[in-house]
């Protein structure tokens, strides 16, 4: 059936989907199981996406566990993003030898075949527009990553359900995402069927080898309520106006007292899908002939992370606990033009001592005593 | 010498000027004029602090001894700068030397005189005391700076 | 984002420990630079650091850097000779306002090593003197034998158009210039100028500046006519890394070089 974007459509299930693009060539990126959390790694198979299973988040709190047997997307996000794989954790620049009177510099090559990331939320949507600001930030651009994105198809999974660490509602990221994908699933759990939505002409390029059926009422009344539960549901939400609250707050009390609970451990920089700091590692060979620049994730918890003439700026944990919340919520608006969280909820799961972004935002607000969480 | 012309140099100071005529007149009864050639000692460590200099022209060397090395300026004085504070707190004595860099002409204020009048005019000392303060402060202050050697090299 | 090869056209000692060099590109023509922006200077195999751009910017063929030997990098920096080979990227940063502050009395107040960044601005200013209304500089070190560029500072101090005021921690009793801090000398200097014309550039260890620009504020020179430059961990030098943020500011892109009255509130609380 003709598609463009926009239009839609019902399938049964993603299984058919899954074999036209692997069919097609693409690497297929999507969830898989791995220590007993979702993670994204390559799909060989249709086979390979984890069924009837579902999550239970909260604070320093993740469990997988059988579910809905029939189900194919009850679980959310766990502690990996999709960075994992356009801002790699460990990722060559260049590489240099050296001749008989000085060295040559040669960029290291990129091997990214075309790649679908299957099973994108809308807040890692909205995660993968953050990160885009980010590396191209009008002055300078990573040629790398730009080229790594534009190779990338997005097939979105629209969330039926929330787990209780998110918030995307309150962020205005999710649970639906509107645009940013190729083409976004909807699962219509009743229905026993998936709501097909074209988001661009890539997609509907795939879409066009699917056997795919018109969309009934039902089919568009189930995906509307699935989105609203999944919004409604959740029980945690940001502040409205929290980047001037932190930034008239930088010396309240508030900030010893999550300084006692913070381990300054970096869980929640490494499980964020928009942190992006990083840092540069010169390795020699033996002969000290063969040098190559190697960026890796860094972290503003790690303590010479501030470092400079001999001390750090940000010695004590309070400081960097500081400065990583007015990152994400405040300054990251001055710096680029939105909220660096999109409320997916990992920072709280995936931290050891179960610290809440949003309560410990709302502390700040002026009002009756709240203490840390 | 005549009393007129150093209560006229006394007001040209930079921390005397705020006196007014009848303190200055009063004050006028402890000064004389000084004159230092270049090289010359002002005070040693250990005298008593029996003057208090107020540099109208040259440049003084504020310096301490040690018995292992030459002996180090930590301070440099010059035209409107007061020399010597020892005199106001007990024991009254020198705790640095001093030296003329190069010619300087001052006028000293005599530290018994002084005491003396202040202790006589309680109004006297508190104006002597809040002017000559802020000058010191402000000493104190670049000595802080001074001790912290920001210009040092770091580990690092 | 890669190194462009260099070579080293000449190097030489300034002071114990902190030496200069004179750099030619390899591949390709010199890159015009602003007084203030800095390079990011790769020895091979060691690694990467940030040093301010020293030279004359109207000559940018001849490529200075003033380097003290304090780690690593900086160690391999300073012991490379003619002829070897390092890496460049740059120039990153924004500038002394050198443009813009025409017909002003421009106040140069360096502390330490913090002259060289300073030093292609002060080049720029006498180089078109009749531009500004005044020219001044104060300068302070450690001790007589550690005041970077003295000769220059010497034929600085030679021209009638220009102050020049010296100052150091302490000194051995040979020295017949100031013993003191940079502050002091800064308030004898503005003494005798109308503060409302002045426009002052700071270079120095932070403390130093920060006390300076009290003692503007003291004179009476404009707040919004004083610029500093800062200092932070970069890494990367383009906004990428994360690492020299200061509030909501990158120090490789938003500074160096910053109007004070912008970081004021910044620079007035600890752990930032």
């Amino acid at each position: 059936m003709p598609t463009d974007a926009g239009s839609r459509f019902v399938i049964d299930d993603p299984s058919a989907l899954v074999s036209a693009l692997l069919d097609d060539g693409w690497r297929v990126i999507g969830p898989r199981v791995g220590d007993g959390a979702i993670v994204y790694d390559e799909i060989a198979n249709p086979g390979d996406l984890p069924r009837g299973l579902i999550d239970d988040q909260d604070g320093g709190h993740y469990r997988l566990r059988a579910g809905r047997e029939a189900s194919w997307f009850d679980y959310v996000v766990g502690p990996q993003s999709w960075k994992k794989w356009l801002f790699p954790a460990r990722q060559k620049l260049w590489s240099a030898e050296k001749t008989g009177d000085g060295f040559d510099i040669e960029p290291a090559a990129e091997d990214w075949p075309k790649t679908v990331f299957f099973g994108v939320r809308a807040c890692e949507i909205a995660a993968l527009a953050v990160q885009d600001r980010v590396f191209d930030n009008g002055d300078f651009a990573d040629p790398g990553y730009r080229q790594r994105r534009d190779a990338t198809l997005i097939v979105a999974v629209q969330c039926a359900r929330s787990a209780a660490t998110c918030f995307c509602a309150s962020m205005n990221t999710g649970p639906r995402a509107d645009s940013g994908f190729d083409i976004a699933l909807t699962e219509l759990a009743d229905e026993a069927a998936f709501l097909v939505e074209c988001g661009s002409a890539r997609g509907a390029a795939i879409l066009d080898h699917l056997e795919m059926r018109v969309p009934e009422k039902r089919h568009l009344r189930a995906a509307e309520a699935a989105s609203k539960n999944a919004a409604d549901s959740q029980t945690r939400r940001m502040l409205d106006n929290v980047p001037e609250l932190l930034r008239e707050n930088l010396d309240h009390p508030q900030w010893d007292i999550v300084a006692d609970q913070c381990l300054g451990c970096a869980n929640c920089t490494l499980a964020c899908p928009t942190c992006f700091c990083s840092d540069v590692e010169d390795v020699n060979d033996l002969e000290g002939d063969h040098t190559e620049r190697w960026r890796t994730w860094d972290s503003c918890f790690a303590a010479d992370f501030s470092y400079v003439h001999g001390g750090s700026v940000r010695r004590s944990t309070k400081s960097r606990y500081r400065q990583w919340l007015t990152h994400k919520l405040s300054t990251w608006h001055d710096q680029f033009g939105s909220s660096g969280c999109v409320g997916c909820g990992r920072c709280i799961a995936w931290c050891p001592v179960g610290i809440d972004i949003t309560a410990q935002a709302a502390a700040f607000a002026p009002g009756p005593e709240q203490s840390g969480d | 010498m005549r009393i007129h012309g150093i209560e006229e140099i006394l007001s040209e100071h930079p921390v005397f000027k705020a006196f007014d005529k009848e303190t200055l007149g009063l004050l006028a009864g402890c000064a004389r004029n000084e004159h230092f050639r270049a090289g010359d000692r002002i005070f040693t460590e250990g005298d008593p602090a029996d003057k208090v200099y107020l540099i109208r022209e040259g440049d003084a060397a504020v310096e301490i001894a040690t018995s292992e090395r030459a002996p180090i300026i930590v301070e440099t004085l010059h035209a409107g700068d007061v020399l010597g504070w020892s005199w106001m707190v007990p024991p009254y004595r020198h705790m640095s030397d001093a030296r003329a860099m190069t010619e300087i002409r001052a006028v000293s204020l005599g530290a018994d005189c002084m005491r003396t009048k202040c202790d006589d005019n309680p109004v006297l000392g508190y104006r002597m005391f809040q002017h000559l303060l802020p000058h010191m402060a402000v000493r104190v202050r670049a000595l802080r700076m001074q001790l912290l050697d920001l210009y040092g090299t770091r580990k690092g | 984002m890669l190194p462009r090869r260099y070579r080293v056209h000449s190097t030489w000692a300034e002071l114990a420990g902190v030496a200069s060099m004179e750099l030619t590109p390899v591949d390709g023509a010199a890159v015009v630079f602003q007084p203030g922006q800095f390079n990011m200077l790769y020895a091979f195999g060691v690694g990467e650091i940030a040093i301010s751009i020293s030279g004359d910017p109207a000559e940018p063929d001849r490529l200075i850097h003033t380097t003290r030997s304090v780690g690593a990098v900086s160690a391999a920096l300073t012991d490379l000779r003619q002829g070897d080979m390092l890496g460049v990227r740059g120039p990153f940063g924004s500038a002394w306002p050198v443009a813009a502050e025409t017909g002003r009395h421009i106040v140069f107040v360096a502390g330490g090593l913090g002259l060289a960044p300073l030093r292609p601005a002060i080049y720029h200013v006498l180089e078109h003197r009749e531009r500004y209304a005044g020219v001044t500089l104060v300068y302070g070190a450690r001790s007589p034998d550690e005041l970077l560029y003295a000769e220059e500072i010497k034929a600085w101090k030679s021209r009638f158009d220009t102050e020049v005021e010296v100052t150091v921690d302490h000194a051995g009793s040979a020295w017949t210039g100031r013993v003191g801090v940079v502050t002091t000398c800064l308030d004898r200097a503005l003494a005798g100028l109308d503060p409302a014309t002045v426009s002052a550039f700071l270079c120095g260890p932070e403390i130093m500046m920060r006390f300076s620009v009290m003692g503007l504020a003291d004179a009476g020179v404009p707040p919004d006519r004083v610029w500093i430059s800062m200092e932070r961990n970069m890494k990367c030098a383009i906004g990428f890394c994360g690492h020299c943020q200061f509030g909501p500011e990158f120090v490789c892109r938003d500074g160096p070089v910053f109007r004070h009255d912008h970081v004021a509130q910044l620079l007035s609380m600890k752990e930032i």
